[in-house]
């Protein structure tokens, strides 16, 4: 029975004029064009500079500023408060303003200060502009400090801790390696989330609902018919991704991909089966799409796609546990960048499976042959 | 009732938990000898609010099992007799291990931690402060704390408005051509820009519902202030609500059933307003054709625009150019419709 059941699945998909053509580019768009929008590496800050001192030491710390390439010189001001009014028009981003006197307080030994200010409506690259510039100048202080310090012959008067800094997985700190997978996993929650929404509710609007209703199919039967095209589209989507990972952006997974596709085969169990619940329950094509929506944005938002969930207050961290992308997404990413294997993602496993089982239950339950 | 309860839920929830903030970062230390000055270092770094010292390990080989498992994102490795040598040598090698799948963190908190270790020896060097320090003042301009909920609530706002506003009005059209009344509208004596603004009302009162909910919220529940004129940025808001009524709109005009309106406005929106409109990702660092694409994407003028009034609380001719762009997608959007919308008439 499940054989025509399938059959009756993929005529209705094959048959939409739109819904296979989508499933197709769908995963192409996303994967060529979103993940060079996707970078948080922060180069060429606009740099406005406020220079009261006109010495060789002020020009110095510009020139190495500007040299550091993470800076771009846009605006010179004459006062801090022309510098504002850059921020305020948007050409300039921080800036850099350096007091009267402030090579000859350095030789005096009297100590100088620089002020910076960042625009920091978006805290983060405020953030991260200022601890480069702060940087900067710290290591232009350096270069000042070893120049004027009187030498001794002994060691440094100074004890110093030398910090190396060292960056595992990623050790180009390449903002693409951490975005593909993630986005591969977007598309397959977007894929097997959406598409199983409508599924149900959408032969209940044709009114093809009643006929199975009346027929001798077993609800988990039926449910099942539904659920399996959704894996095949899945792990086609996925298989394009992993296509294109490796054939545009050179991304290959240190794990294998044996790992993936057993995890994405329990996700996409778990997310259409989220998907048929809801289509169970609403009583329009709209309704169900807006519900459907409602969990993928928050699914999406809190899994740590974008911001880390260690970052969220406790409660959100709560609401995140129940998300399961959040464990997918980590695995992905612990593959793809970690090489890890299904037993040291136990944890991630038995979540899914959890989660699988769940909705799947809960999809059976609640269809109802009757009205 | 969900399309309002809907943007609450969403709005709450992303102010507080979507941040960039680097907190509780968990930290594993490997500290072969136990002395005072790895001691104190890591005291230091346990009492800051960044990181939290989750786990103590004693060889170099624990450090790959800690990244695998997740158990710490930083391992700070002391080398062997770092106090002793520290104390006599005047120099001593601390070692930061950054799990950087996540780049940017990464960098975040290695730069912490340094600055907490430098902090450390700055201590030691005592009152005997350096004489050619350059002290750098810094000052974080309109968001001196650095909240994150400053930059996201414009987002968060843009791209539920568009969403849902776009999701609501794509099937209104597409709807009436399923259910078979839309033969009925034809025939009467309506002209179609009419029939298409009766269509857009009473999703434009509701969505403008939604924007004095998420206002109000932002403003008494995350504290995100609105330093700028109330005015402006409700006539703003106003005429965003309104392009992005009219993109749900043309969304309809185009479309044949139910189920393409809905998977175009909601999955074919939500990817290209979360990514290009500078929500998350800043346009200025992507590639020239991407950031060309962004011009096309309203809500990317509508948050520069809400981030200007309500954060930098400047005026509206700050936004001008913003608002010039919404205006010309509303025409272009509403005749393309009108447009659509005729042929069908035929």
């Amino acid at each position: 029975m499940i054989k025509y059941l399938l059959k009756k699945e993929f005529k209705q998909i094959l048959r939409n004029k739109f819904l296979p053509k989508m499933i197709f580019m769908f995963p192409f768009m996303v994967l060529l064009v979103f993940p060079w929008a996707a970078s948080y590496e922060i180069k060429n800050l606009n740099l406005s500079v406020v220079d009261n001192d006109q010495s060789t030491y002020s020009e110095q710390l510009t020139q190495k500023i500007i040299s550091s390439n993470y800076f771009k010189l846009t605006d010179v001001s004459p006062n801090y408060n022309k510098a504002m009014k850059s921020i305020e028009k948007n050409q300039s981003d921080i800036i850099l303003e350096i007091p009267p006197h402030f090579e000859k307080d350095i030789v005096n030994r009297q100590g100088a200060k620089v002020m910076i200010s960042a625009n920091a409506v978006n805290g983060m690259k405020g953030g991260i502009g200022m601890t480069y510039l702060v940087s900067i100048v710290s290591d232009f202080n350096a270069g000042i400090i070893a120049k004027l310090m009187p030498v001794t012959n002994d060691v440094s008067p100074v004890p110093t801790i030398q910090i190396d800094t060292q960056y595992r997985f990623n050790p180009h700190l390449n903002y693409r390696v951490f975005m593909v997978p993630a986005l591969m996993v977007m598309i397959l929650t977007m894929m097997c989330g959406f598409l199983p929404a409508i599924s149900i509710v959408f032969e209940k609007e044709l009114g093809t609902m009643e006929q199975i209703n009346v027929s001798p199919v077993p609800k988990s039967l039926f449910i099942l018919a539904k659920l399996i095209p959704f894996w095949i589209i899945g792990i086609f989507v996925i298989s394009v991704g992993f296509l294109i990972a490796w054939a545009v952006y050179g991304l290959v997974p240190a794990g294998y991909f044996s790992t993936i596709y057993l995890f994405a085969v329990i996700y996409i169990l778990a997310v259409s089966g989220l998907g048929i619940v809801i289509s169970n329950y609403a009583s329009s094509i709209q309704q169900a799409m807006f519900i459907i929506f409602f969990f993928l944005m928050l699914f999406i938002m809190l899994s740590g796609l974008y911001t880390s969930i260690d970052s969220m207050p406790e409660w959100a961290k709560w609401i995140a546990a129940f998300n399961p992308l959040k464990y997918f997404m980590d695995v992905m990413r612990s593959v793809y960048l970690k090489g890890s294997n299904p037993l040291q993602l136990m944890k991630d496993l038995s979540a899914l499976i959890g989660f699988a089982v769940f909705f799947n239950c809960w999809a059976v339950i609640s269809y109802h042959k009757k009205n | 009732m969900i399309l309002l309860l809907m943007p609450v839920i969403q709005i709450i929830l992303f102010g507080f938990a979507l941040t960039t903030e680097v907190k509780n970062t968990q930290v594993a230390v490997l500290a072969p000898t136990n002395d005072e000055a790895s001691s104190r270092i890591i005291d230091k770094l346990n009492a800051s609010a960044y990181f939290d010292v989750v786990e103590k390990i004693h060889n170099t080989d624990e450090i790959q099992p800690v990244f695998r498992d997740a158990k710490a994102k930083l391992v700070v490795v002391f080398e062997d007799h770092f106090g002793e040598k520290l104390r006599y040598n005047g120099k001593a090698h601390v070692q930061l291990i950054a799990d950087a799948t996540d780049p940017n963190r990464a960098t975040s908190f290695t730069f912490y931690a340094s600055n907490i270790i430098a902090s450390y020896q700055q201590e030691l060097m005592g009152e005997s402060k350096n004489p050619y320090q350059i002290t750098p003042e810094i000052k974080m301009l309109y968001n001196p704390q650095m909240l994150s909920a400053f930059n996201f609530v414009p987002g968060v706002l843009g791209m539920i408005m568009i969403l849902i506003c776009a999701m609501m009005t794509s099937i209104a059209i597409v709807r009436e051509k399923e259910m078979g009344t839309m033969e009925i509208l034809l025939v009467s004596p309506m002209k179609p820009i009419y029939i298409i603004l009766s269509k857009i009302t009473p999703y434009f009162v509701l969505s403008f519902v939604n924007f004095v909910t998420i206002m109000l919220l932002s403003v008494f529940v995350l504290k995100v202030p609105i330093t700028g004129s109330l005015a402006s940025l409700v006539l703003v808001s106003l005429l965003y609500i309104f392009v992005s009524l009219a993109l749900g709109l043309l969304v309809s005009t185009m479309t044949n059933s139910q189920q393409a309106a809905m998977l175009v406005s909601g999955m074919g929106l939500m990817m290209p307003v979360m990514m290009l409109s500078g929500m998350i990702f800043p346009i200025e660092n992507m590639p020239l054709p991407l950031q060309w694409l962004s011009c096309i994407v309203p809500a990317r003028w509508y948050i520069s625009a809400v981030k200007v009034i309500m954060i930098q609380g400047l005026g509206i001719t700050s936004v001008l150019k913003d608002v010039g762009i919404l205006s010309l997608m509303a025409v272009v959007l509403v005749s393309v419709s009108l447009k659509k919308f005729k042929i069908r008439l035929e």
